[in-house]
């Protein structure tokens, strides 16, 4: 016991030391990307004001932010008021970074949580089913099925979606995580799910063919190996390979598949919550870089990279917890 | 009619060939046994000697019925006196017909080798299989190891436990024995020898032929997928001169503590075999009938040979 504690310790110190680094590397690069871009963001925060401004007015907030001050002193006062935990001011919002990323994450991390769970178990029953049938009828019409999906553009889909099921068919609104009218605080959870189902479909069809092609190809190693022709020796049939051996052996890289694959989930969050207008993190991210909101679009940069770590970290770990290979090893 | 009733497993003509694409994607049939002859006894071990790619696997597999699609399967094999079909082989395997294989890469890596010993039939009991781990002398904490836990003598010995878990009467030992010292090999053989000894038929496939012959009763050789010779194991142990093939004689020879003499040339891939008998291009005593047809196979002094001019 104390073994794995202190094993499980040693994880998170160095998995922590390098998320930092990450972290530190990322904020640096944004911050000289957002730079030398040639957004000014004293300009979108004038525009947002919504009245006209003296030059000497201006001249006084430029001052005040420390436009005119050297890049560098620039980032150092930034990172240093962060490690303070305030992210900034969104110019677009007029509210703190923090508070908008905590409550547009609410809103992705359901839709990414439903797309989450929904790509892994279609990804992971597809590819059971493609492995099994390798070659035959089922294999070769989900392959094609697979690689279609994964070629084709996110948004494409999204808005064919919402062309077939919420225009012709009606079965599902247009977009937004509620209805029209209603204070948000008034939408129930009911009203909240059914307004979720389209969005996170399809952000669960962009990442499932990956997962089942991955999961179809292990499956068939997995059918292939010594262990399986041992396991067939023995008088098992089929079915009772997948259930006894199949399983247990894909389900492992699937898991790891599926903690690792947080970068996509995100990349693709920010697409479909635009398209379905979603009022998550992704759009909040597409609507900063489009409106030049600078610490908007740094906090959610930082914030989405640590998403990412934190995914790869529970991959990591899980490898080490759930594979008796690592597991027992440590004894 | 009358041997068919006592033998437990018979093998008559046995063909495996393998449908195969070559680069200019035409389809070919690629012959890998060719024309088999085996006969099983209850209460003895039948080694199988001969080169790799000598058919010895690939006829475990069609005994068992586990070739892979492409394979084709002509002759006759009879378990019991019964031709063994596929509906029956899938009724033995796991029962009456058992598999032990070669190393631990054939148990699954993630699961606990007590539970892989006790199989995925309803009916077996952990009892049965402490039993089984107690007459090897495995400890009882083996049932709790992951296969990469196992040592090389304990894996063996846990392999050799699954297939008693069945009351099988045939046990099929492919290569039991590479990668071991002496000692372990030894042991190993020893198991098979004893489960002989309660009645039950080894069938030994194996390349360490000096040990096989130690402990088996009977040898065949096998030879492109044929086989050329049948003998008692006491013909092997008493030198090339009690041997009937000049195969035999020469895989005799060719033992370390025997001369260590090579056989000239090598075996014929399997898709280039000659027309008339399959060792004629390598044999000291080939002539043109040797060159023109197969040799058929004639009892010789207690074995059974597939040469014109043995003797």
């Amino acid at each position: 016991m104390k073994e794995i504690v202190w094993r499980l310790g040693r994880i998170f110190l160095t998995n922590g030391i390098k998320i930092i680094t990450l972290l530190l590397a990322v904020s640096l690069i944004s911050f000289i990307l957002v730079s030398a871009s040639p957004t000014d963001p004293v300009r979108q925060y004038i525009l947002g004001l919504g009245t006209a401004i003296s030059p000497e007015q201006q001249a006084e907030i430029e001052a005040y932010w420390g436009v005119n001050e050297p890049p560098v002193e620039r980032y150092l006062s930034w990172l240093g008021e962060l490690m303070r935990g305030n992210m900034g001011e969104s110019a677009l919002y007029r509210r703190p970074v923090s508070d908008i990323i905590g409550e547009r994450f609410m809103n992705s991390f359901a839709l990414m949580l439903c797309a989450w769970v929904l790509a892994g178990l279609n990804g992971l029953i597809l590819g059971c089913i493609m492995g099994m049938y390798q070659d035959k009828w089922p294999d070769k019409l989900i392959k094609k099925t697979c690689y279609l999906l994964s070629s084709v553009p996110m948004f494409w889909l999204g808005m064919l979606f919402l062309l077939v099921f919420s225009v012709t068919l009606r079965w599902f609104p247009i977009g937004f995580s509620g209805p029209i009218g209603v204070l948000s605080e008034d939408v129930t959870v009911r009203q909240k799910l059914y307004y979720l189902i389209l969005p996170a479909f399809t952000l669960s069809v962009m990442s499932f063919s990956n997962i089942a092609l991955h999961t179809r190809q292990k499956l068939i190693d997995v059918l292939n190996s010594e262990y399986v022709l041992f396991a067939r020796a023995r008088g098992e049939g089929r079915w009772t390979i997948l259930r006894r051996h199949g399983l247990r052996n894909i389900l492992l890289p699937a898991l790891t598949l599926q903690f690792a694959s947080f970068a996509e989930l995100f990349s693709g969050a920010v697409l479909a919550e635009t398209v379905f207008s979603y009022p998550g993190l992704g759009s909040a991210a597409a609507a900063a870089g489009l409106n030049a909101d600078v610490p908007l679009l740094l906090g959610v940069t930082l914030f989405s990279t640590l998403f990412v770590c934190v995914g790869n970290m529970i991959a990591d770990l899980l490898y080490g917890i759930v594979d008796p290979r690592m597991r027992e090893a440590v004894k | 009619m009358e041997q068919k009733r006592d033998t437990l497993l018979e093998l008559h003509d046995l063909s495996v060939s393998f449908r195969m694409y070559d680069s200019a994607l035409k389809q070919t049939e690629l012959q890998m046994i060719s024309d088999l002859h085996l006969t099983v006894y209850p209460g003895e071990v039948v080694a199988v000697a001969g080169a790799s790619g000598s058919g010895k696997s690939l006829m475990a597999s069609a005994v068992l019925g586990l070739l892979p699609p492409n394979a084709t399967v002509r002759g006759h094999m009879h378990y019991c006196g019964r031709e063994l079909t596929p509906e029956m082989q899938k009724e033995l395997r796991g029962g009456e017909i058992a598999l032990v294989p070669q190393s631990v890469s054939y148990l699954d890596p993630l699961m606990r080798v007590g539970k892989q010993v006790d199989g995925h039939k309803k009916d077996s009991s952990p009892g049965k299989r402490r039993g089984l781990f107690q007459r090897f002398g495995l400890p009882e904490r083996t049932e709790k190891l992951y296969p990469f836990q196992l040592s090389g003598g304990m894996a063996r010995r846990v392999l050799v436990s699954t297939a008693l878990m069945s009351d099988a009467r045939l046990i099929i030992a492919d290569e039991p024995t590479p990668g071991m010292s002496l000692e372990q090999a030894m042991e190993g053989l020893q198991m098979f020898r004893e489960l002989a000894n309660e009645g039950k038929a080894v069938l030994l496939i194996t390349h360490d032929i000096d040990l096989a012959f130690e402990f088996a009763d009977r040898v065949a050789v096998f030879y492109v997928g044929t086989t050329v010779e049948i003998a008692p194991a006491s013909d092997f142990r008493a030198g090339p001169d009690a041997l009937r093939h000049p195969y035999s004689k020469a895989l005799w020879k060719a033992l370390p503590q025997n001369g260590f003499v090579p056989i000239k040339g090598t075996q014929p891939y399997a898709g280039d075999i000659p027309k008339g008998c399959l060792f004629a291009p390598r044999c000291p005593w080939a002539d043109e009938q040797c060159r023109a047809c197969v040799p058929f196979v004639r009892d010789l002094r207690g074995g059974e040979v597939r040469c014109f001019h043995a003797t």
